[in-house]
């Protein structure tokens, strides 16, 4: 495979496998929550990196995921005491956690092979060069497979839990009136948010995440109204993004992570405005009309 | 140890960031308290992510780094931003949270674009434009300084005039507009106040990180009093205690950022209210909480042994 073949299926696959689970922290509106993991698991990253001292262990992963859950839950206890409205509690904890992990990382510098700048916006670029080799055989890039592992397991997850996930998502109450345990499965999601930042950070970095999860799935909800259509919509986007934003990487010449991030913005507000039913033009379409109707309606009154 | 802290103390350079620093924790907790009280908080993160590819633009235009232009080119993008953030969730069905994460992300990609393009084409004068990311409060000249107390001066005069309007705008937006205040006016002035904060923040704290200093101060604040003007006041001050001693702390080790270590400080203020402070605070209720349970055992053995 050509190097930026192998770019744009890492891209592709990272974008599909943000956006998966995405759909759901969109209809939840709780995507400012996977902001905040995407800056925390940073901080489990660099712990685990100072215990395993290797950055491809799976330690590191489940560790760094672990921090991610963990910044859920000190969000939502300092919400709970009520003292602190929900922006404000997620706008103190993850600075916190991010700054630790900034200070930690120039502070050990020299002994840690990991910068500030990587940690930003990733580098898709040298993805292909961190290869798995299993007994002298090239199998292709690492990122590659830690992502589509990834991604099969976000895409199992909505599709075994799928009534769980919808009745959660749309109606709380009722569905912890009929026994299901909505903290179960908001919890759930929530590791498989942190799981997926942990294995996009190096090739995405860590404030793009947010971008690609949150962009095709907003798509994705302005064009239709059922959740299956959603869910395809806004795969079948993070793969345009994806493509078109290497594409346009590779022309001027510049940061992958941060072209995906562009397009992604500018898809969407396409989207926005002129999405067939809820768009900004339909809107202003349906607003005019509804005056001419009224004009004609008193004129033939009077 | 005391020798060296007086040291650090005495020096010219400290004395300089020190004072910067203070001023902007002290400006971005008393514009921060109004964001924080009409639950935008978030808003100053999206915005300050967003003033990022303003700051490469105005570079790859006067291919300088003259501070003042770049400036401009902040506020230009981030302002933007703000109305980008303001059509989307007033005009269409998505939520605030949503709209904030749409608009960081993007403006962040597209700042990071920008500045990749402008290492990608070397120019002697480029380096440190990276240093807007993380913030390099050491960097800190004279007329920085001179520039971040010149717009505090601004602002908190600003503060100190419409104090009434804007106290008004905050708790009942309804009320003022029925007062007969342009709640569009009160609304840009007050965003337009964001944006400034943000931005002189910009150089030494950094874009992730200068969102924690708007809401920490106000929080902090926020659990030790009731009253706007108190509030204000102490979250003026808790930013500018943060500001000199994260940088005192940072001064203290070789190689230690400023702006992270100004959060942990901020952070620690935060948490030390919401567990101390004396009428709400999370170990006061816990006390309130056992006294009334004492009190109410009492009551029942006392009622158990009139019964007997």
């Amino acid at each position: 495979m050509s190097m930026i073949t192998e770019i744009t299926l890492i891209a592709v696959v990272v974008a599909v496998a943000c956006a998966l689970p995405g759909v759901f922290l969109v209809l939840r509106g709780v995507t400012m929550v996977s902001d905040a993991i995407t800056h925390t698991v940073l901080l489990g990253i660099v712990l685990a990196f100072f215990i395993t001292q290797d950055l491809n262990s799976p330690l590191l992963m489940i560790g760094a995921t672990l921090v991610g859950v963990a910044t859920v839950w000190l969000i939502e206890t300092i919400q709970r005491s009520a003292l602190v409205s929900t922006d404000a509690a997620i706008g103190i904890v993850f600075p916190l956690f991010f700054s630790i992990a900034i200070i930690l990382i120039t502070l050990y510098a020299g002994d840690v092979h990991l910068d500030e700048d990587a940690v930003l916006m990733g580098d898709l670029a040298f993805a292909p060069f961190r290869r798995v080799d299993v007994f002298g055989l090239d199998m292709g890039p690492q990122s590659l497979w830690v992502m589509s592992v990834i991604l099969v397991m976000n895409a199992l997850f909505i599709f075994f839990f799928y009534k769980e996930l919808k009745i959660t998502t749309f109606d709380p109450a009722f569905a912890a009136a009929l026994g299901f345990t909505p903290m179960i499965i908001h919890y759930a999601l929530m590791t498989l948010v942190s799981l997926t930042a942990v294995g996009a950070y190096d090739s995405v970095g860590s404030i793009l995440i947010v971008g690609f999860m949150v962009g095709p799935a907003l798509s994705g909800y302005l064009l239709t109204h059922s959740l299956k259509k959603m869910i395809s919509i806004t795969v079948l986007i993070a793969v345009v993004n994806s493509v078109s934003g290497v594409q346009l990487a590779f022309f001027f010449d510049t940061t992958i992570a941060g072209m995906i991030a562009v397009v992604t913005g500018f898809t969407t507000l396409l989207v926005l405005v002129f999405s067939p039913r809820k768009g900004l033009y339909k809107q202003q379409l349906n607003q005019k009309r509804a005056r001419k109707l009224l004009d004609k309606r008193i004129k033939t009154l009077t | 140890m005391l020798i060296e802290l007086f040291t650090i103390l005495s020096d010219y350079t400290f004395q300089l960031v020190a004072l910067g620093t203070g001023i902007i924790g002290l400006l971005s907790g008393v514009i921060g308290t109004y964001a924080t009280l009409r639950k935008e908080s978030l808003l100053g993160d999206a915005l300050s992510h967003a003033a990022l590819p303003g700051i490469g633009l105005a570079f790859v235009m006067i291919q300088r780094k003259e501070l003042l232009f770049l400036m401009i080119g902040a506020i230009v993008s981030g302002l933007i931003a703000t109305a980008l953030i303001q059509l989307i969730t007033r005009k269409t069905l998505v939520k605030l949270d949503s709209a904030l994460s749409l608009v960081l992300s993007s403006f962040f990609g597209l700042g990071l674009v920008v500045l990749t393009a402008i290492q990608n084409n070397p120019n002697a004068q480029q380096a440190g434009l990276q240093s807007f990311i993380f913030g390099q409060a050491s960097a800190m000249l004279q007329r920085d300084v001179q520039l971040i107390a010149g717009v505090g001066v601004i602002l908190l005069t600003l503060v100190v005039l419409f104090w009434k309007e804007f106290k008004c705008y905050t708790f009942d937006p309804m009320f003022s507009r029925t007062l007969g205040f342009s709640s569009k006016v009160i609304e840009f002035i007050l965003s337009m106040m964001i944006v400034l904060t943000i931005i002189i923040g910009l150089e030494s704290v950094g874009v992730i990180l200068i969102s924690a200093l708007l809401i920490g101060p106000s929080i902090a604040a926020r659990q030790w009093s009731h009253r706007l003007s108190r509030v204000v006041i102490l979250a003026g001050l808790t930013g500018f205690f943060s500001g000199v001693i994260g940088t005192l702390v940072s001064s203290m080790g070789d190689n230690i950022p400023t702006g992270p270590v100004i959060v942990v400080v901020v952070s620690l203020f935060v948490f030390a209210s919401l567990l101390f402070a004396p009428k709400q605070g999370l170990i006061a209720r816990r006390i309130r909480k056992r006294e009334k349970q004492k009190h109410f055992l009492t009551r029942l053995n006392d009622l158990k042994e009139g019964q007997s």
